[in-house]
């Protein structure tokens, strides 16, 4: 790829960009979120035409106007959110996406397929099963075998190691290594240093759109590479101070709650929060954080158990009757759930409030309250947009979050219940919410953070559990070094 | 080669909004004369007689303002219902329901009272009865997840069926060129017009204050706004705390109450009687969502929009006489319009580059 | 009494054709992603067209293929405001129905009350239509009674055993990833809503010129809209539609069975409707998350989207 420009709306998201890969390479792809790796996959998978700029594949140049060509060429791509039929079969999706399955009763050739490459990589999918009964390590195998079966020679991976569990992690990186062994390309998406570090030949580092560094990982480290991701130095470890722990906030007593297939989701989960303290969750996403979350805010019923606040029980209440507890919640899926899209900036902004005196009276809402409340937030959390009035949907990911959180923790939670934060937000942005998490702490709150970024969750956190397939796996401080072997414990193979 | 490139405009502004609709009609009214000529009608006549028929005359601007109560009565409604994505296609059930109600009330009350306290009840009967036929689509979706389209469109059929089950039955009472309905309404029940005219004022009135009231709900109250929010996001209402049953029954009370009191004002206003269903509603129901959709969901506007869409039926009615189309050649008018507004809207939204290359 | 029982088996057979048809194509239109409202009045499209060629022509099989032929083109419009222009499908669908109703309204107008002098004959299946009961309602019925099943059998074929099926499926289920593989969403779409179209119009044709060989305006009479209804009633599955739809005929047909009982004609005519809300609600009541609705149903995919 040469030269490679392409803007979104007279944002550039990719300018300039040079690229080459050869087979039998891994070449890792670096930079935050929105510096424009997924765009510049994305034109090279065919999903988006370059603004200009070149693709060559075998010294030849290309037009890739679609996956269809793209795929024809030997190009296959995982994307970061699986690009799988939920409701359909593993060998549906299969057939879906090979470029020659037969017209009639497809399943019969695809099968045997399935079963060719499940002994070549050691694969064990049952191609009956529905993709949502999979897991995600599952899902991913179902697509690199969708990608390989169409003949990929260059293999994309977006952020492949997102949602997967350590051990699953290093089944990948064995099939990464078979396959370039095999000869096959390899670009590798992320913005995990240590990953990249250990699966990739070379490293490109893209920031704000252009690229900013490149270099074989065998002539570089951690720092310099995190440097030219953002710019400046990152500091890894912020020092936070050492509180005492005020008195009892939450209490959740021997929980049980379904989860959306009507198994459980959370069995017998008991622990405290105090004042002055972020207690984390860490976990591989999957094992029962959301359905956590959704129970303490009241949008998931309890079948079993009790959760108090300051005392007051709380199981089961309506989420506003929470909320009026002193309960803020930063949702995981913020667009999803944090906003509504068409409306206005200041609408968003008392999305959870509207029902206050402060913004209410009777039947009314009192609009000059809520466009200062919001003008305040909008200052005070530096997000950034043209005014107050225009629609939500027109700010990015992350301001779109910054209003949230300003949201959030405007009145003054007693208890923030926070869903993986900083999930898909550029380190700016990261260093901002997180100093505002510790700033909650300090003053008093209590903070139950999600996530599933492990240094974030090292630096934030006074204590921290570990959850797998429902249950703890250990509540311990932070510095207990018992936490060296905080993976097999994600991957549910410690208890303490 | 030409490529088309599409990009999304965000910088849409009232005014390029408004333009957009004028243009889009004005390139509908292009289509309808092509139609017309070829169906052979002569279109430049048929679209003055449209028009003069509907506002050039003093007679035909009382016509329209007829029927365009209705319309602004039951479109203020749906621009509520619609917003919160609640498809409320079985607006003509409630207002043969609101009738109906308005009608036994009227029957069974009204000779023993006076206008004043009759009038009040009989507009109040009405309501209830078209609140009541829109709760129950509301119910069926909330809590049994049942698509309102279906549920509101099966209620209409079945609300027109009950409504001649009970004129040929228990509420036969005269009579009238073979047609069946109910006794005359008493004299203190029926509405008084404005003289010279069909327009029942007191309901022209209630319809103007209604889109006004509608405008506060939506824009100033607070159910108004979890009303917005439910229809903008509805996982964003129920994380917001939003109760859903609440809302969803509180706007189809309102806007199946509306459309009952358009289905009064009719019965009251203009028939004085209650006969076969689709002499009551006439595809008011109907017209009225297109009535909704011109005026972008704003109440206000749905005056405006109700009296335009009243001018086409108006003038239709009048160029059926004078050229012989038939009665469904308003549905072409209709369908047309809203097609057009369809993609007037997408121009709004989108920015079309053509571009030329030589490729 | 057994001949009456009889005679109202085969009448349900009839009425549920036309329902059959149109839900089939509902089905199939809806599996991609697009909900059409406009069966009505592209139903009313079938019928007229059909007659006035089969009128003019004196052909029936011609009548049937220009109405198909129709309900395609017609269906365009419904395609295009929700395929390209990814417009409300609630509006558009309800902006087919009104220009549908209109234009047959109008080009059937020369036409009201003439009666249709060719018959289309029913088929009397050797051997099988001599079976006692089933013989005569089953295996003695019009072509478009065959038609309809047949048709119903090869679209459950197509979308469950092939790889256009899979496909189809899966731009109504998760266009993007389908757009991922390669897959055309848009152009599959169109075909669906066509495809839609046509089975509508098809129906249609069945009223016009085997139902009751005359054309005069509103004889849909709400089938469009039953057979809207049908189709989540079969769980979108064409399969479960032929049940559905003959089930929905009986409806149809028992209201002049049970008239000489002096009941009310306008109560019996309320059956149908009410018999889908309260089969809707048992559904529910039994499957709180009712299944297989198309995931993305009625949501505009647009291409490339960030």
């Amino acid at each position: 790829m040469s030269g490679i420009s392409k803007s979104f709306q007279g944002i550039p998201a990719n300018q300039d960009i040079d690229l080459c890969v050869e087979p039998g390479e891994i070449v890792g792809l670096l930079g935050e979120n929105g510096a424009g790796k997924t765009t510049l996959m994305n034109i090279l998978y065919g999903l988006y035409q370059p603004d200009s700029g070149q693709i060559k594949i075998n010294n030849k140049n290309v037009q890739i106007h679609s996956p269809v060509e793209s795929i024809h060429l030997g190009i296959g791509m995982v994307h970061q959110h699986f690009m799988l039929i939920q409701n359909h079969s593993v060998i549906e999706n299969i057939a879906l996406g090979y470029k020659d399955t037969p017209f009639f009763f497809p399943k019969i050739k695809i099968r045997k397929k399935i079963d060719q490459f499940s002994r070549q990589f050691n694969f064990h999918i049952d191609p009956d099963k529905k993709v949502w009964q999979l897991s995600a390590g599952e899902q991913q195998r179902v697509e690199i075998i969708k990608a390989l079966l169409n003949g990929a020679d260059l293999l994309i991976l977006d952020e492949p190691t997102s949602v997967l569990t350590p051990q699953e992690i290093k089944e990948l990186i064995f099939v990464l290594k078979e396959m370039k062994a095999k000869g096959h390309m390899i670009i590798f998406i992320s913005h995990k240093l240590d990953e990249i570090m250990e699966i990739c030949d070379r490293v490109i580092v893209l920031q704000k759109g252009k690229i900013v560094g490149s270099s074989d990982t065998s002539d570089t480290d951690k720092k310099s590479l995190a440097r030219m991701m953002v710019g400046r130095d990152v500091v890894f470890n912020t020092l936070k101070e050492k509180l005492d722990k005020g008195k009892k906030i939450l209490s959740v007593k021997n929980i049980n709650v379904l989860g959306d297939k009507s198994i459980l989701a959370l069995k017998d989960i008991s622990f405290e929060l105090f004042k002055n303290e972020i207690f984390g969750i860490a976990g591989v996403s999957g094992n029962g954080q959301r359905e956590l979350a959704e129970a303490i805010t009241g949008i998931r019923p309890i079948s079993s158990g009790n959760v108090t606040i300051n005392g007051k029980d709380i199981t089961n209440k309506s989420p506003r009757q929470i909320y009026d507890n002193g309960v803020s919640h930063v949702p995981e899926e913020r667009i999803r759930f944090g906003i509504a899209p068409g409306l206005f900036l200041y609408d968003n902004a008392i999305l959870k409030q509207h029902h206050l005196k402060k913004f209410s009276r009777r039947y009314f809402l009192k609009y000059d309250q809520v466009k200062t409340h919001t003008k305040t937030i909008v200052d005070k959390f530096k997000v950034s947009t043209h005014s107050i009035d225009s629609q939500i949907r027109n700010l990015s990911g992350g301001n779109i979050q910054k209003l949230i959180l300003g949201r959030e923790i405007s009145e003054r939670p007693q208890l923030l219940v926070a869903s993986h934060p900083t999930y898909g937000l550029d380190v700016g942005a990261t260093e901002f919410l997180r100093k505002h998490l510790l700033k909650l702490r300090k003053q008093g709150s209590a903070v139950l953070l999600f996530s599933e970024d492990l240094e974030e969750i090292f630096e934030l956190c006074d204590r921290i559990a570990v959850i797998f397939e429902g249950e703890f796996m250990a509540i311990l401080d932070a510095d207990d070094k018992r936490f060296s072997d905080i993976g097999l414990m994600m991957a549910g193979s410690k208890r303490i | 080669m030409i490529k088309i490139k599409t990009t999304d405009r965000y910088n849409i502004t009232a005014l390029k909004s408004f333009m957009t609709n004028i243009l889009s009609l004005l390139a509908a009214l292009v289509m309808i004369s092509i139609i017309f000529l070829i169906a052979g009608v002569n279109p430049i006549y048929a679209i003055t007689e449209i028009f003069s028929g509907s506002f050039g005359s003093l007679y035909g601007f009382k016509e329209t303002l007829t029927k365009a109560i209705p319309l602004i009565l039951i479109g203020t409604g749906l621009t509520l219902a619609f917003r919160a994505k609640f498809w409320n296609i079985g607006a003509e059930g409630q207002m043969l329901m609101g009738a109906i109600f308005a009608t036994w009330t009227g029957l069974t009350f009204g000779e023993a009272l006076p206008s004043y306290i009759i009038v009040p009840l009989i507009f109040l009967a009405g309501f209830i009865g078209g609140a009541v036929w829109g709760i129950i689509p509301a119910i069926l979706k909330i809590k049994y997840s049942i698509n309102e389209v279906i549920s509101t469109l099966m209620l209409n059929y079945i609300c027109a069926e009950f409504l001649t089950m009970l004129i040929v039955g228990p509420w036969k009472g005269k009579t009238r060129f073979g047609f069946p309905g109910t006794n005359n309404l008493p004299d203190s029940a029926i509405l008084g017009l404005i003289p010279g005219s069909r327009i029942h004022y007191a309901t022209l009135i209630l319809a103007l204050i209604c889109a006004i009231v509608l405008c506060v709900i939506i824009y100033k109250t607070r159910f108004g706004y979890e009303a917005r929010v439910v229809g903008e996001n509805p996982d964003a209402g129920r994380y917001a705390g939003i109760n859903f049953l609440k809302t969803g029954l509180i706007l189809m009370v309102i806007s199946g109450g509306l459309a009952g009191f358009a289905g009064v004002g009719e019965v009251a206003g203009i028939h004085h009687y209650l006969g076969y269903p689709a002499s009551i509603s006439s595809g008011y129901g109907f017209t009225a969502i297109i009535v909704a959709w011109l005026a972008k969901l704003n109440p206000l506007y749905t005056v405006i929009s109700g009296i335009f869409f009243a001018g086409i039926l108006v003038g239709g009615d009048a160029i059926q006489i004078s050229l012989g189309l038939p009665a469904a050649t308003v549905q072409i008018v209709n369908g047309t319009l809203l097609i057009f507004l369809i993609m007037g809207d997408y121009f709004l939204n989108h920015k079309i580059t053509l571009r030329f290359s030589n490729k | 009494m057994e001949d009456i029982i009889i005679l109202t088996l085969h009448r349900a057979m009839v009425a549920g054709t036309p329902l059959l048809l149109a839900t089939t194509g509902e089905v199939i239109c809806e599996r991609s992603g697009i909900l059409n409202l406009g069966v009505e009045g592209v139903m009313a499209m079938g019928a007229v067209v059909a007659f006035i060629v089969t009128m003019t022509t004196g052909h029936p099989w011609l009548g049937v293929l220009a109405a198909i032929a129709t309900g395609m083109i017609f269906s365009i419009i419904h395609a295009f405001a929700s395929v390209t222009l990814q417009a409300n499908q609630v509006v558009s669908g309800l902006a087919l129905t009104m220009l549908g109703l209109g234009f047959s309204g109008m080009l059937g107008k020369p036409y009201v009350g003439k009666p249709l002098s060719i018959k289309m004959e029913d088929w009397v299946i050797p051997w099988l239509s001599d079976i006692p009961w089933l013989g005569k309602i089953l295996f003695t019925q019009g072509p478009f009674f065959y038609l309809a099943i047949f048709l119903a059998l090869i679209s459950w074929f197509f979308l469950e055993r092939t790889r256009l099926g899979i496909q189809i499926r899966s731009t109504g289920e998760n266009p993007k990833a389908a757009e991922t593989q390669g897959v055309n969403v848009s152009r599959l779409r169109y075909l669906s809503v066509l495809i839609g179209g046509g089975f509508s119009a098809l129906a249609g044709a069945h009223l016009s010129i085997s139902y009751s060989k005359s054309w005069i305006e509103g004889m849909t009479a709400g089938r469009g809209w039953i057979a809207i209804a049908l189709t989540i009633f079969a769980l979108w599955n064409p399969g479960r539609a032929i049940w559905a739809a003959f089930l929905f005929g009986g409806f149809f047909v028992v209201q002049y069975l049970l008239q000489p009982l002096g009941i009310s004609p306008s109560f019996l005519a309320m059956l149908p409707y009410i018999a889908t809300l309260l089969i809707l609600l048992l559904i529910s009541l039994k499957d709180p998350r009712k299944l297989n609705a198309p995931a993305m149903l009625a949501e505009p995919y647009k291409r490339g989207e960030r």
